[in-house]
């Protein structure tokens, strides 16, 4: 059994945030941290995270956190509600960033690069790491627009014509272009909630990104919106690296090659799907797969 | 806490009707054992007639099962325990079958009314068969993958004593060629022992991926 964290302890502390403090000098820590089981790193990562630790305020959410993000993989991220999975999935695009009482210490690398450097903008972090939430939030825009919207602020296009091959590109890799391609101009809540989810993914995509984070992508949509979404992430996963974040665990059994298990803010085990749930390394994971966690 | 109670419930009736049928199947075999010896018609009659309590019992576990997976979608150990009570559930069934086969064979051989006949002695086999089938129970009752891998090495001793009864039935048909279907008869004795036996291993091999969750196969 491979021990992750000490097995793999960064030779680049890179330390986030004003604050540096350890894990263990949390004087409120009811939890410490763990190590994780399981196979948490790959050979080639698209992202790297090591030692990650997430406080708002003194409270700490998220405790000594080290994972990669493989090309070409779809990582799901399990646990209980309150367990961190979002938290440590907003740090990937650091979302975490609008919370004012949120500091992130450890290092997360995206393509060797430390994606929380002072130098880093983070306008093009997020084209490049871009994220799907749980309710769909279309902008308040026309369809055309709502794809439109990500390539013009980024300057991804000279012309019209080109501006119109991404939104019909971005839109066929959403598997929403036969639907809306007769009514490009009507607003994007026009469409139904799984639409609305894809054209979501479709904005996502459109302005090229290597990751895509989601959070809940299927909790509002009904079964049959599911599992087209489930299909077109399976498609997705040929381009780019995603990582979901979900509730349904047979949702994590049907699309991820690997998946995360967190609790209490810890990584617990990280595993090849099939092998997370089938037989997995730790009881943890065991007692919240088959519903004995309490 | 457990959450999923209709669930876990489930998983736990299902457990005891396993256990249910694995006991049954138990007596019948032992009962088969004993007529070998005894030929007591009575106990012969019974083995085959009440056969049908079996592949009832067989029936109604598949039916839980496959309820289960359908509507719970069970993972992890509670899938192990679903796909090795499936599987084993099918190898009692078998098991009680040969119980049955036993039996008819005990009937064919009384009618031939074979009384010079010495008896071929079966008893180290039974013991072992027993032995095996017993533990195998035992392992799954107990989760004992330990228990479950030492049923491998007896089967060694019951495929020696099958062979045995082999070499001595080709000598007993040699030597009293007027009786070729009495000594056939209890030749196919051994035989349905130690199919027996394997299935008892087959079980095995359930616990084993059940409790550790890897698949073993012995042979």
């Amino acid at each position: 059994m491979e021990t992750a964290t000490s097995a793999l302890t960064p030779s680049f502390p890179v330390m986030i945030g004003n604050q540096a403090e350890s894990v263990m000098e949390d004087s409120d820590a009811k939890e410490t941290a763990r190590n994780t089981v399981g196979t948490p790193f790959v050979d080639a990562p698209r992202m790297t995270c090591r030692n990650v630790d997430v406080f708002y305020d003194e409270k700490q959410a998220i405790r000594n956190v080290s994972i990669d993000v493989d090309q070409n993989e779809v990582l799901a991220m399990i646990g209980p509600s309150g367990c961190g999975k979002s938290t440590f999935l907003r740090c990937l695009n650091r979302m975490n960033d609008t919370v004012s009482s949120c500091r992130v210490t450890g290092s997360i690398l995206l393509d060797g690069t430390d994606i929380y450097h002072p130098s880093v903008d983070v306008v093009p972090l997020r084209a490049k790491v871009g994220m799907v939430f749980q309710k769909p939030n279309p902008f308040p825009k026309s369809i055309y627009d709502n794809i439109a919207y990500g390539p013009r602020i980024h300057g991804l296009t000279q012309n019209r014509s080109e501006l119109d091959e991404i939104v019909e590109t971005s839109l066929k890799k959403a598997g929403l272009w036969k639907e809306v391609r007769d009514r490009l101009n009507d607003p994007g809540t026009s469409l139904s909630g799984g639409q609305q989810q894809r054209l979501c993914i479709a904005r996502a995509i459109a302005i090229s990104p290597e990751v895509i984070l989601m959070d809940e992508p299927c909790s509002a949509l009904d079964p049959i919106a599911t599992a087209i979404v489930e299909e077109l992430i399976a498609e997705l996963r040929t381009q780019f690296s995603i990582v979901v974040v979900t509730h349904a665990m047979q949702q994590a059994a049907r699309i991820s090659q690997r998946t995360a298990y967190f609790h209490l803010g810890n990584l617990i085990e990280v595993g090849a799907t099939e092998k997370i749930f089938t037989n997995p390394l730790h009881q943890l994971t065991e007692d919240y797969i088959t519903g004995r966690f309490g | 806490m457990k959450h999923h109670f209709t669930f876990h419930n489930e998983l736990e009736k299902l457990n005891k009707k396993i256990l249910r049928l694995s006991t049954m199947v138990e007596e019948r075999v032992r009962s088969a054992a004993m007529v070998i010896d005894t030929r007591d018609q009575d106990m012969v009659h019974k083995i085959i007639v009440t056969d049908y309590e079996i592949d009832e019992m067989e029936i109604e576990i598949e039916e839980d099962c496959l309820k289960i997976l359908a509507l719970h979608q069970p993972v992890a150990t509670d899938l192990r325990f679903l796909v090795a009570v499936i599987k084993i559930n099918n190898e009692m069934e078998r098991i009680a079958d040969m119980a049955v086969s036993i039996a008819m064979r005990v009937d064919n051989i009384s009618k031939f009314n074979h009384q010079q006949a010495v008896s071929y002695n079966f008893a180290p086999m039974i013991e072992k068969v027993l032995k095996m089938l017993k533990n195998s129970i035992d392992a799954l009752v107990n989760h004992d993958a330990t228990l479950a891998k030492s049923i491998f090495i007896d089967d060694d001793f019951v495929d020696h004593e099958r062979n045995k009864c082999y070499e001595e039935t080709k000598k007993r048909i040699m030597s009293d060629c007027n009786h070729p279907g009495f000594h056939i008869n209890t030749y196919l004795l051994a035989r349905h022992l130690e199919r027996i036996a394997d299935r008892a291993v087959n079980i095995a091999e359930e616990v084993i991926y059940f409790v550790e969750g890897n698949i073993t196969r012995f042979h």
